[in-house]
């Protein structure tokens, strides 16, 4: 078969470097050679596409998962997925999990003296739709301390998991609130040099998707890197 | 002007809650054909010790060389109960394992067919975005043709081959080392 077009590689400082020293976990698991550059081959441009036999329709609905309500403000959480070249990813597999409300996850590792909520996971997933778009309903979760550097607490923040359509465009993310004062003091928040791209890591408050007399509405729009037009372009 | 992909941040500490339903270790179902291998080994960071919060994944064709992806227009069948990607943790002392079935030969630029090969994504706290690398499998007579491979420092490209272990017959291990003397190959992908 013909050689494929690859996908679009990062844009100069839109990334974070392996290792980031504030960050202090890097310095330890941060590889130190360069990695080596390898086009992207039938390897990279395919990779496991889930359809929704594998999707709990309920896992899109946090606040719905147990028998009681979980303590928080619910809030609507939706958006796009496109690629680089503006087309919609459709129908990929995207995966949210988060402290609760007290910022506490429900983790064995998670000693933070806050309490669990028997009535919040903190996990969910979704398949986009044929435009590319997501909704969950969560409940906004808590800023909470970690042992980084004196006195390090993280922003407020949900974990964002995708795969689009090929190896090549997987994407492990953070989405943080607007308007949280730790933002400028948060070294995984602060692990890219841009700072265009770090602040598109931040949601926007939304009128539409607010739901009257129910919860607010935030909209976390997602970029996968887009396919090139050739298999010979970089 | 086109859009920029989004940042990459870090798994975190705990991927477990939002990535655990998908935890996949045995890739091949029964009745799917193939050789069958398992393979284990650890993560280990700077100091060689294993890293008990990391996550691979896994993805890879059949044993005919067919990816389950429309982009693969091979003339080649896929095969039910196949779809070639697995996620698993690594346990507290950093090891982790699979099994699977040796995939078969896919095509690599100008037509020119790979060796056969996993390929891996690595996630962890403390990294920032994933490390990408690949297993290649050992005693291959292709992996000396192999574009990847050529790609890569001799004294390196061990670290991209599983070993055969001692301990069982089918038993392959392969380590991924994230600093030192015997770092892992790590590629830009």
């Amino acid at each position: 078969m013909p050689d494929l077009p690859g996908y679009r590689r990062p844009y100069p400082g839109t990334q974070p470097n392996h290792l980031h020293p504030p960050y202090v976990s890097s310095i330890q698991r941060a590889p130190s050679k360069p990695p080596v550059y390898l086009p992207h081959t039938l390897s990279e441009v395919t990779g496991p596409l889930f359809d929704s036999s594998i999707i709990d329709p309920k896992a899109c609905d946090l606040t719905r998962q147990h028998h009681g309500e979980p303590l928080g403000e619910r809030i609507i959480l939706s958006g796009r997925v496109l690629d680089e070249n503006g087309r919609p990813v459709s129908h990929t597999l995207i995966e949210i999990w988060q402290a609760n409300a007290a910022g506490r996850y429900q983790h064995k590792v998670d000693q933070h003296d806050a309490p669990l909520d028997p009535n919040f996971t903190g996990c969910g997933h979704t398949l986009t739709d044929a435009n590319g778009h997501y909704r969950f309903v969560t409940i906004r979760p808590g800023e909470y301390p970690w042992k980084n550097h004196y006195n390090a607490w993280r922003p407020a923040h949900i974990h964002f998991s995708l795969f689009g359509p090929a190896f090549a465009t997987r994407l492990v993310t953070q989405m943080y609130f607007p308007g949280d004062p730790l933002l400028p003091f948060d070294p995984i928040f602060n692990c890219t040099a841009d700072e265009k791209a770090r602040n598109r890591l931040v949601s926007v408050f939304d009128w539409e998707t607010t739901l009257p007399e129910r919860a607010l509405g935030y909209k976390f729009d997602i970029i996968l890197s887009g396919r090139l037009a050739t298999p010979w372009e970089k | 002007m086109s859009l920029q992909a989004t940042t990459s941040q870090t798994v975190g500490p705990f991927f477990l809650i939002g990535l655990e339903w998908l935890f996949t270790d045995n890739l091949a179902g029964p009745g799917v054909s193939g050789e069958r291998v398992e393979i284990a080994g650890r993560v280990l960071d700077a100091h060689g010790q294993g890293v008990p919060d990391a996550m691979l994944e896994l993805w890879q064709a059949n044993a005919q060389g067919k990816y389950a992806h429309p982009e693969d227009t091979q003339a080649k069948s896929v095969e039910p109960g196949f779809l070639g990607y697995g996620r698993v943790p690594t346990a507290e002392d950093g090891t982790f394992r699979f099994t699977t079935i040796k995939p078969g030969r896919v095509p690599g630029p100008h037509g020119k067919l790979q060796a056969p090969h996993i390929v891996v994504s690595v996630f962890m706290r403390g990294l920032l975005r994933r490390l990408i690398t690949r297993i290649y499998f050992p005693d291959d007579a292709t992996n000396c043709e192999d574009f990847a491979l050529n790609l890569v420092e001799s004294n390196r490209r061990g670290t991209l081959m599983a070993r055969k272990s001692t301990k069982r017959d089918g038993l392959l291990e392969w380590n991924v080392v994230l600093q030192g003397p015997e770092e892992t190959v790590f590629f830009d992908c």
